[in-house]
């Protein structure tokens, strides 16, 4: 009897695969059956506590006790310590909502991550899933729009402009046919919020860009994912074949009446294609060269009709807004930062994995206190916040608090949430070229002082590096720096330098001869 | 993978594209998903499919081919039978993954883009596999590893 058996959960996401949760699943179905226990397995997606990765998990009366790490040669020991029952092992870590890791988030938008089966709609459900959407197909657009800016959610993709604003634009944009496009193309290194969501709580992702679709009359949708993200594509996939036979998608929403269907589009591989427009050009088949702006893609974007374009976490953020009020997403935050942000932990760092929480802590308290410092146990020299694209900060600007405007303050940026962090060892010139290096790969060709200025950037740092002219150079580096920024017609040319300028701020030392 | 030495194969695999090319021509913006079904398909993308698409999307062949070659993951030549897609992105750096580079780049004797001349291996950079939190990050076709050290990678790689 289903009942009867042990409920055991086994990440079936990719940080967890790539540490060996497939292998621990196997081990725990083979050595169940060897000692003839009743086990029932269950794949969740990842609580994002990738360090603990891979984490298994028992259900003893309805509570969730934590194993990890876990290799597969361990799982012998935990059916020997009992661990379906209670038993000690040395890698117990008693109950997992109890991990301080875990208990000191907020869980908004990962509010179901880890705990439930990404694929079973039933399990989505039991844990408030469609609650929001059940709201909104009852109210109309303007309501929806309303609650969404009276939220003040903002873009989480990187620029944070007003969600409700961007919508509204739409909504009051006019054309027979309007669309949702999900920007889920997460380029940015040291980010995998985007695809943590897809692979753990699909249907929060279809549930918000549904009520996105109700919200301003568009029928049709599209997620255009990054083709380097191949299980994130597989269950995304799967969730919207469930979420239409079961009526949440298609032509009667909920029985409201209304259509909304969905289909993910897999991208090819170029960063730029991360830029609205850029990715618009791609799902209409095309090289994914920028736009020029105006018109924004909310009055013509794909295919020329009024287009929300929105990043995975800002749309995953709108089911529990709608389900429990813009006042309860917007009483998280701070200043005009509001609700939660999703940072994520990540390059060296002992503890990494995703920290969702209320804006407002400082980026110390969020890697040295979340993350415990360098996973090498060194100093850390410097965190790169926001991507690529995104300024090196200093020790000494560790206690910035984590909010939008306090960061541009900095010159550096939040965008999508991703926090790198680097100890002593790191050669901040390497980091410096690779920005530019990276800038000349990924360029769009539009525009002359990112496609050539940034490859010109990468030879003024190897002359510094090799010391020819060295002062002269630096100074041609700053002015090349202020030409790419000034002159590019989009931000990759325009912010690929602030990297390079936060190392010749606050790492001189490392731009010069050696 | 397909045998490109008999007119045979060449006329079959030329249905094939087209067979794949009507299947998504309904959809609206039909060229990358065609795209990505025919390297599915081939492992890469045939330059004799160029024609083909270009027919079927009644678009002009430069266009079918400058997309191609806009985007990094489609290919025109054949792979090996393996694709090593290594991470170099700052997270993975910040982890190792410049040496684990010069260490992919000897042990299998090949640079970025290129196949090993057993043909068993193609090595592919990648800007991130969002597996930043446990890197260095190495996908191997599709399926995603952490943690490479030099030492793991020779095992993987041994492996396979
Ligand atoms: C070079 C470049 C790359 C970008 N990459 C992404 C990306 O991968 N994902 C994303 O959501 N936004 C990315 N953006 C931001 C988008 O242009 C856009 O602002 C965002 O998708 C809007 O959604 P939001 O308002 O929900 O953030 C990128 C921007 C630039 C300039
Ligand atoms: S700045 Fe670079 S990527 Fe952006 S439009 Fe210009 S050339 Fe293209
Ligand atoms: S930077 Fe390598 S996986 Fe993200």
């Amino acid at each position: 009897m289903a009942e009867d058996r042990v409920k055991v959960f086994v990440p079936r996401e990719t940080a967890a695969r790539s540490l060996g949760s497939e292998d621990v699943a196997l081990a725990i179905e083979q050595v169940a059956l060897e000692r003839g226990e009743s086990v029932a397995l269950v794949r969740n997606g990842s609580r994002g506590l990738f360090w603990l990765e891979p984490l298994v998990e028992v259900e003893i009366d309805g509570v969730r006790h934590a194993f990890g790490p876990i290799s597969a040669d361990e799982v012998n020991s935990l059916f020997e310590a009992g661990f379906l029952d209670g038993g000690n092992h040395p890698k117990g870590l008693g109950p997992t909502e109890e991990l301080p890791y875990l208990a000191e988030q907020n869980r908004l938008t990962f509010a179901r991550a880890g705990i439930t089966d990404p694929l079973s709609l039933d399990s989505y459900r039991v844990h408030g899933g469609y609650e929001g959407l059940e709201k909104a197909v009852k109210l109309d657009c303007e309501a929806i729009v309303d609650i969404v800016t009276e939220s003040g959610l903002r873009g989480r993709g990187g620029a944070a402009f007003p969600t409700g604003i961007k919508w509204r634009t739409v909504l009051t944009a006019d054309g027979e046919q309007k669309y949702v496009t999900c920007n889920a193309d997460e380029g940015d290194s040291g980010t995998f919020a985007d695809r943590l969501v897809m692979e753990s709580d699909p249907f929060v992702l279809i549930e918000g860009m549904t009520i996105a679709g109700i919200a301003v009359g568009a029928t049709e949708g599209y997620i255009y994912l990054r083709t380097e993200y191949p299980l994130a594509i597989e269950i995304m996939n799967q969730a919207i074949k469930l979420a239409e036979s079961a009526g949440y998608l298609g032509v009667d929403v909920m029985g409201s009446g209304k259509t909304f269907c969905l289909e993910v589009r897999e991208a090819a591989g170029a960063y730029i294609c991360g830029e609205e427009t850029s990715m618009l050009e791609s799902l209409e088949g095309k090289r994914g060269v920028i736009r020029y702006r105006p018109p924004l893609p909310a009055i013509k974007g794909f295919f020329g009709a009024p287009t929300i374009v929105n990043n995975v976490i800002t749309l995953s953020s709108v089911p529990i807004i709608l389900a429990r009020g813009a006042q309860y997403y917007k009483d998280y935050g701070s200043g005009r930062s509001r609700g939660t942000l999703t940072a994520q932990l990540a390059g060296n760092v002992k503890r990494g994995g995703l920290v969702e929480i209320g804006f407002g802590k400082t980026l110390r308290e969020i890697v040295e206190g979340f993350g415990g410092g360098t996973a090498t146990g060194r100093p850390i020299r410097a965190i790169q916040a926001g991507g690529p694209l995104g300024a090196y900060v200093h020790p000494s600007q560790f206690d910035t608090p984590l909010d939008y405007e306090a960061f541009a303050e900095l010159g550096a940026m939040i965008g999508h949430g991703g926090l790198v962090v680097f100890d002593d060892t790191v050669d901040m010139g390497e980091q410096a070229r690779f920005a530019m290096e990276f800038c000349s790969i990924e360029s769009c060709g539009k525009c002359t002082p990112c496609r050539i200025g940034s490859i010109r950037g990468v030879e003024v740092i190897d002359r510094i590096l090799s010391g020819v002219d060295e002062s002269a150079n630096l100074v041609l580096l700053r002015e090349l720096c202020d030409t790419m920024v000034a002159g590019s017609l989009c931000a990759l040319g325009g912010m690929a330098p602030f990297p390079v300028l936060s190392v010749m701020d606050h790492f001189p030392e490392d731009l010069q001869a050696r | 993978m397909s045998d490109q030495s008999s007119g045979n194969a060449q006329d079959s695999d030329a249905a094939l594209v087209r067979k794949i090319a009507e299947k998504y021509v309904s959809q609206l913006g039909p060229l990358l998903p065609i795209l990505h079904a025919i390297q599915d398909q081939f492992g890469f993308i045939p330059t004799s499919a160029v024609p083909v698409i270009a027919e079927v999307l009644n678009l002009s062949r430069a266009e079918i081919h400058g997309v191609i070659t806009f985007y990094h993951f489609f290919r025109e030549t054949a792979p090996g039978k393996q694709t090593l897609y290594l991470c170099r992105a700052e997270a993975c750096q910040a982890m190792g993954a410049r040496k684990l580079e010069r260490h992919a780049k000897e042990k299998l004797g090949v640079d970025y883009h290129e196949t090993t001349s057993d043909g068993r291996f193609s090595l592919e950079p990648v800007y991130c596999l969002g597996n930043c939190a446990c890197s260095p990050a190495l996908m191997i076709d599709d399926f995603v590893y952490g943690r490479v050290t030099p030492e793991r990678f020779d095992s993987l790689v041994d492996e396979v």
